[in-house]
């Protein structure tokens, strides 16, 4: 689908949510959905960054690293993406204290969604820098770059360009990944949701509320993503589309 | 005699039990331009890849302005050498590839004042004052604002050789550069590399297939077979009467194809 039609879509969305909002059963619900959307909203935003963060380090390490350093990304890599997301946030929050780490939940959640993305996003970011011709590298070798410079100038910009449709799709797995973190005791969207749920047992609106703004949400993210990628495409869509 | 700018000396490359270079020993001296032709998988590609440091020796030293480039001297014994080393002696090479490898997130003027900056640490202007002397030399200055998917391929090979010279490189490598190009556009890139052959200080090496343009532009041929120089020499001596029988059968083949 087109922008455009993105765009058309999630209007559509906004304006149901809306509608909906005004009637008499579903006003009662608002307030609380908002907050624990909010809520949503943050942590989506927090582990995002931090799973961008980890994914270019364990690339670049795993890739590029000394053996040590190559073993802990890979390690790493292995462990989050090879275990239950809900597990690791339960570790994070329960076992580490036994250890004396306690954590707040909101920092447990951050963590623990965030490592979990990166560990996929890891395997993105080296999956583009491994796509980018050989060429590219060879002649940064032509015109004497360091191999830092290289990375940092040449072939991360290039690479960029094709990490961008993959992390649209993580972006959106971590906003529905967060809805675990309401197992360690934080109000998000799903918890408020299912709290309402157990008080007034009104199922078929609350549900149908909630459904709406994590669609909303994660066109948000959709569309963020394509004009990103149209962006980071100058040059380079172009060659390929050569 | 001056020192050689160039001088493989005993240089083996093998591939796994594929040896691909067979003690290669060739000296070329300074402005000197040398053409190696051969049949593919003759190595001759080789030789230009090894002297860019884009592919390891496996033995044997390759010397520029008599300092070993990936060995150095270490109580009088050579050692392979750190990045320091490479990167200084390295400084001296630039090269122009086939496939161009221009960078294409970089407008023509941008490619050209990457390295500059970046490497010799020039600033911007003095950078794109370089950058645009040689996109006037070669015919491109107009098109300094340009992505490389917005030019033709002989286009983008004068960009690649006017990024290569801003290094200010004393030897210059072209591998097959208009292998890759349509028969139509391979004249203005060889236009470019004539009006560069008039520079007497500029030391060229090129691997080609165009025999008409190697006789007329090179001072010395060199053919390479199986690994080896087969037989080398003044290129009007060589194209009008080859003395091994192995060149004989390359040229009479070419001929017959082109």
């Amino acid at each position: 689908m087109g922008l455009r039609g993105l765009a058309g879509l999630l209007a559509l969305t906004i304006a149901t949510i809306w509608y909906l909002s005004g009637l008499e059963d579903y006003r009662i619900f608002v307030p609380g959905l908002a907050q624990g959307a909010a809520m949503t909203v943050q942590i989506t935003a927090a582990a995002a960054v931090l799973a961008v963060t980890a994914a270019l380090v364990a690339a670049l390490l795993k890739l590029y690293g000394p053996a040590p350093l190559r073993w802990l990304a890979v390690t790493y890599i292995e462990i989050f993406r090879g275990t239950s997301a809900l597990v690791q946030l339960f570790w994070l929050y329960f076992v580490l204290p036994v250890f004396g780490i306690t954590l707040e939940a909101y920092t447990a959640a951050v963590i623990g969604i965030g490592l979990n993305i990166g560990a996929y996003g890891a395997e993105v970011v080296r999956g583009a820098i491994v796509a980018v011709p050989r060429g590219q590298w060879e002649a940064t070798v032509a015109l004497n770059m360091s191999r830092a410079q290289a990375l940092r100038r040449i072939i991360l910009p290039q690479a960029f360009a094709a990490m961008i449709p993959p992390w649209g799709n993580l972006f959106i797995e971590l906003l529905k990944t967060t809805a675990l973190v309401s197992m360690i005791t934080l109000g998000d969207l799903a918890f408020r949701a299912q709290q309402m749920n157990q008080t007034t047992m009104k199922t078929v609106q609350i549900f149908t509320l909630v459904l709406l703004i994590y669609l909303a949400m994660s066109l948000v993210i959709t569309i963020a993503m394509r004009l990103l990628e149209r962006r980071a495409g100058r040059g380079i869509l172009r060659a390929r589309a050569a | 005699m001056t020192e050689p700018m160039v001088s493989f000396e005993n240089v083996t490359k093998r591939y796994g039990t594929l040896t691909v270079l067979d003690n290669l020993n060739l000296t070329i001296g300074r402005g000197e331009k040398v053409a190696i032709i051969g049949p593919s998988g003759s190595g001759k590609t080789t030789v230009l890849r090894m002297l860019m440091t884009l592919e390891t020796i496996d033995g044997g030293v390759i010397r520029v302005e008599g300092e070993p480039l990936t060995h150095m001297e270490r109580g009088g014994k050579l050692v392979p050498a750190d990045q320091a080393h490479i990167r200084k002696v390295r400084a001296k090479i630039g090269m122009v590839f086939q496939s161009f490898n221009l960078f294409p997130h970089m407008t023509a003027l941008q490619n050209c004042i990457e390295a500059p900056m970046k490497v010799l640490g020039l600033s911007r202007e003095k950078a794109e004052a370089r950058a645009m002397d040689l996109l006037d030399m070669v015919g491109m200055a107009n098109r300094r604002d340009y992505y490389p998917s917005q030019l033709s391929g002989g286009q983008q090979q004068r960009v690649a050789i006017a990024r290569a010279l801003a290094m200010r490189p004393k030897v210059m490598l072209f591998d097959e550069v208009t292998s890759a190009l349509d028969p139509e556009l391979v004249g203005e890139v060889l236009q470019v590399i004539r009006k560069l052959g008039a520079e007497h200080d500029l030391t060229m090496l090129m691997v080609t297939h165009q025999m008409g343009f190697a006789k007329e532009f090179a001072d010395r041929v060199c053919f390479f077979h199986s690994g080896r120089i087969c037989e080398e020499g003044e290129p009007q001596a060589f194209f009008t009467n080859p003395q091994n029988e192995r060149s004989r059968q390359f040229l009479r083949a070419v001929l017959e194809a082109g």
